[in-house]
Formats: structure tokens, sequence, C-alpha cells
């Protein structure tokens, strides 16, 4: 039983995981991104999962990294850091991922949300690197994600004196693709999600690839990785089925094949 | 908490806040915004408020910034004006807005400077027969603050707008009411009783579904149509789901007068 998640079983296709350490606003200590980690693996792993909403409270969806715990790492004790495996298990996620986030995502919960696919944000969201006030900076993804989102200006900004940005300045950026009420941020994105889960499972694998692809190569490449998933897709059972349906008017039964 | 500078006490749901430097025409000082904030987020956290009635001591509402505070030497350097609207007057009319309540407010007096504006951000505005709002900011050189740039054009439209914040000419109540600054004037001497009596009513109403009303039409003003249809659909989901509508529908089927606990 994980102490710092609630995981609900998955419904449609969606499995729900709500951050819940409310005293200390969702702060990600060691232990959090240990189970969070393995809930995905294990969720990677379930063929009832198709996706996974992740969340936190009205109040914050995680507002940093564990400053306690990480004041007692040194130079040596940072190198073998186990959060840079649990942070490579997450962003490695292979199905969808979507991000509700409600208050502050800051810090680590920024890069935690910056690790999901789509971010649903409330119109209360904030979101933050304040790392540079501590005298660091960003570890988990916050200086090149976050720069691949917004763009070069408002993440030099962001990172370098620290001042977060409402959701509504996010949307803008293109941080987050929507901004609800805060009462219903989990219940769009778990509404995203289940569209997502409808989809042929192995579609959905490669268009997230491509797209994750399209941040990290050059165009030539990126045509070619894209190719090449649309070529694999055509061999599947799933892509006569979902062509089929079109011509036939009516709903696919996608089998993952 | 005793506070000096304003009066304040929550009692059958109405949380009543009165600017009390009346010597000083209940103008701002540091200490009295720090009174303020200090009771309105004692408002925010109170399980007991349903509505905020803010209203001032003696003959004047608010006559805005205190300029003794402001009073510089000669070759001194003036003050940083942003920083002090950033810290106080900003968060004040923000906090006033986004109250999930209504917000009453008496204008018993002399409403001047911010305190022309401060009444624009509540909800509900009475104001006395005598009362007078004055965009004083323009006599001095400077610029209608605490929203007032904003919150003006849209209440009375821009030609009038620019009419009161470029002559600061006073404006009656009479004349304010007429031109959908403020919604009702009341005779002088009846003010404090009928603010309180509509701040009680208030009290007893689905406190939730007004504060999604409130929500609602101060996001008109950002909204396109389009925009604000999906915030009504979403709003009325919320509202669909409290306990007082289930109460309010029940009544109403039974013919009785709803019992409205405000969530």
């Amino acid at each position: 039983m994980p102490r710092y998640l609630d995981v609900q079983p998955p419904a449609n296709g969606v499995q729900l995981v709500t951050l819940q350490r409310p005293d200390a606003l969702n702060a990600l200590c060691t232990a959090l991104l240990a189970e969070l980690a393995a809930t995905l693996e294990a969720a990677a792993q379930d063929d009832q999962v198709a996706a996974v909403v992740i969340t936190g409270n009205l109040k914050a969806f995680a507002a940093g990294a564990d400053i306690a715990e990480m004041a007692e790492r040194d130079l040596v004790g940072m190198l073998d850091d186990p959060r840079i495996a649990y942070w490579r298990t997450i962003a490695a996620f292979p199905k969808a991922l979507v991000a509700a986030v409600n208050g502050y995502a800051l810090g680590g919960g920024c890069e935690l949300a910056m690790c999901a696919d789509i971010i649903v944000a409330g119109s209360d969201a904030r979101f933050g690197q304040p790392e540079i006030n501590l005298g660091i900076m960003p570890g988990a993804g916050g200086t090149q994600r976050l720069l691949r989102a917004v763009g070069k200006p408002l993440a030099m900004q962001m990172v370098l004196t620290g001042e977060p940005i409402s959701s509504r300045h996010a949307l803008q950026a293109g941080l987050v693709s929507e901004v609800t009420q805060p009462e219903f941020t989990v219940e769009r994105a778990l509404h995203i999600a289940r569209t997502i889960a409808a989809k042929a499972p192995l579609a959905v694998r490669l268009a997230k690839q491509a797209l994750l692809q399209a941040g990290d190569t050059d165009l030539a490449s990126g045509l070619r990785l894209e190719r090449q998933a649309f070529t694999v897709l055509a061999g599947t059972a799933d892509r006569d089925e979902g062509i089929r349906a079109f011509q036939e008017k009516r709903q696919p039964h996608f089998q993952g094949r | 908490m005793p506070f000096q500078h304003i009066v304040f006490a929550i009692e059958d749901g109405v949380a009543l806040l009165s600017f009390n430097r009346p010597a000083q025409l209940n103008s701002f000082n540091t200490a009295m915004h720090l009174e303020v904030r200090e009771a309105l987020k004692q408002v925010r956290h109170s399980s007991e408020a349903r509505v905020l009635l803010l209203t001032g001591e003696g003959r004047a509402f608010c006559a805005g910034q205190d300029l003794s505070d402001r009073n510089v030497a000669p070759g001194a350097d003036m003050p940083d004006l942003g920083e002090s609207i950033d810290r106080f007057y900003n968060p004040l009319v923000r906090t006033l807005r986004d109250l999930p309540m209504p917000v009453v407010c008496a204008v018993n007096g002399v409403a001047a400077g911010a305190g022309a504006n401060i009444p624009l951000a509540c909800d509900l505005v009475l104001a006395a027969r005598s009362a007078s709002f004055i965009q004083a900011f323009c006599k001095i050189g400077l610029v209608p603050d605490s929203g007032g740039t904003w919150l003006l054009p849209r209440l009375v439209g821009m030609a009038r707008a620019k009419a009161l914040a470029m002559l600061g000419e006073r404006l009656g109540a009479e004349q304010a009411e007429q031109w959908g600054l403020i919604h009702r004037v009341v005779d002088d001497a009846a003010l404090r009783d009928e603010a309180l009596a509509l701040a009680r009513q208030l009290a007893t109403q689905p406190t939730y579904g007004l504060a999604l009303i409130k929500r609602g039409l101060n996001a008109s003003f950002d909204h396109g149509f389009d925009d604000q249809l999906q915030l009504e659909r979403d709003l009325q989901r919320l509202a669909g789901r409290s306990d007082d509508y289930r109460e309010g529908v029940d009544a109403f089927m039974n013919k009785r007068t709803p019992a409205f606990k405000g969530r």
C-alpha cells in the first residue's frame, strides 16, 4: 500500500493517482517519488490501464521537493541520488499521462507536471521554478522541458527570478492545454484520459513517442521517425478495424494488436 | 487580536467590517491596511460568515490614502506608489471580488480616491443620500487605482468614466445610482439599518450558489459569449451538487420555506 499516494483501481482504462501529503503541500519526498515511479511501472504493465491521470489537491499539485531531505545530501550524495532513476521511470511512462493541476505546481511539482503529456490547470494554479531562491536550480527537467514548452524568454525569467506564473499565463505560453474551474480540473483530465483510452493503444503509444521526439530531434529525423511509426501501425489489426469502422460508420473495437 | 483602526465582528452570519479612523475620514494608513487584511482573512476562514458588510464610522466612508503618510521631505526621493498598490490596494480589491460570499458595501459619506473604488469591487453597494464619490487622483497628478480604471468604464461607460477620472468632480449618490455605479440610494438615517437588514437577509440565502453567481458575473467582463456559456455550464454543475439546491427544490415541491445552510 502506498503511503503518499491514493491509487484508484482503473475505470474505463483510466487510473487516477492522487498525491497525498497535504501537510507538506505534496512536497515530493523521495519515498513519494519512489511510490509514484512504482505505480507508473505497474500501470505500464497493466492491460486494464490505457492512461493515467495524476493530481494533487485544490491547494497544491506539488509545491516542490522535500527541502530538509535535500539539505542532508552533499555532492557525493547527489551523485548517488536514487531520485534520478525515479524521475527517469516517470518520464518514460509509455502510456498517456495527464496532469490535473490545482494550486501550486512549483519546483519538482512543476517538473512532475511537465513529465505529463497533457496538463489541465485550474484557474488558480501557479507554475514556477523557485529553486534559484535557495541557491540551487531545477534538477529534474525544469530547465529543459520548460524551455521547450514556453520558449526561451519566459523560461529564463521563471528559472532565473524564481517567480511563478498564473494558469492563464501558462495557457497563453503553451505550458498547459486547458484552464478549467478548479473544481473540474480532475473531471476534465479524466474525460480527456478516457477519450484517449478509447483509442487504439498501439497508435496512442507510437503517436506519443513521435511527439516526444519532436522536441529532441531535427525535423528531417523527426519526420523519418514519424514515417517509421506510421508504417509500423499499418501492420496492426487495430488499424484495419479503425479504418473499417470508419467506412461502416460504426464504433471501432480495438484489441491492442 | 483587538483592532484599533477598524470595527470588526461576525454575528448571525454577517461579518461587519467598518473603517474606524473617523478623524482622518477613514483614510488608509499602513496600520489600517494590516487590520483590514487580518479581518478579511478571518472572514475567508470563518465557517460562520455568509455575508460581508463593509462601511465606515463617522461622516466619511473612506478618503483613500492618508496623504500625511506620503509627505516627503524636500529633496528626498518620492516613495514607489506601485509598491504600496502591490502590497495593499490590489490584494484588498482582489480579496473583495474573490470572496466566496456576497459583499455588501454601505457608503455612509465621502468616498474619495481608493475609497471611491473599493465599493466598486464589492457586490451590492448602498449609499447614503448625502454620500459622494470622488475620483480625486487627477487632482494630485495620479491615476485611479484599486481597479478604478477597469471598473468605471464597465459600470458607467467610457464617456462618463473619463469625465469622472479626469475632472475629479464630486458625484452625488443619487447621480451615481442613476448612472448604474451603485445599486441603491438610502436616506442617511436609514442606511446602517437597511444595509444590515439586507446583509442579514442574504445570510439566510444559498451562500455557495451566490458565490458561484458572483464568479460567473465577475468573469463575464473577460469572456466572449461562448466562453461564458461554458462557464455557466460548469458553475451550474457545481451549484447542482450543493445541499442548498437539493433543499431549495424539496422546499419548492413541498410548498415550504427552504432552510439554506450555505453549502
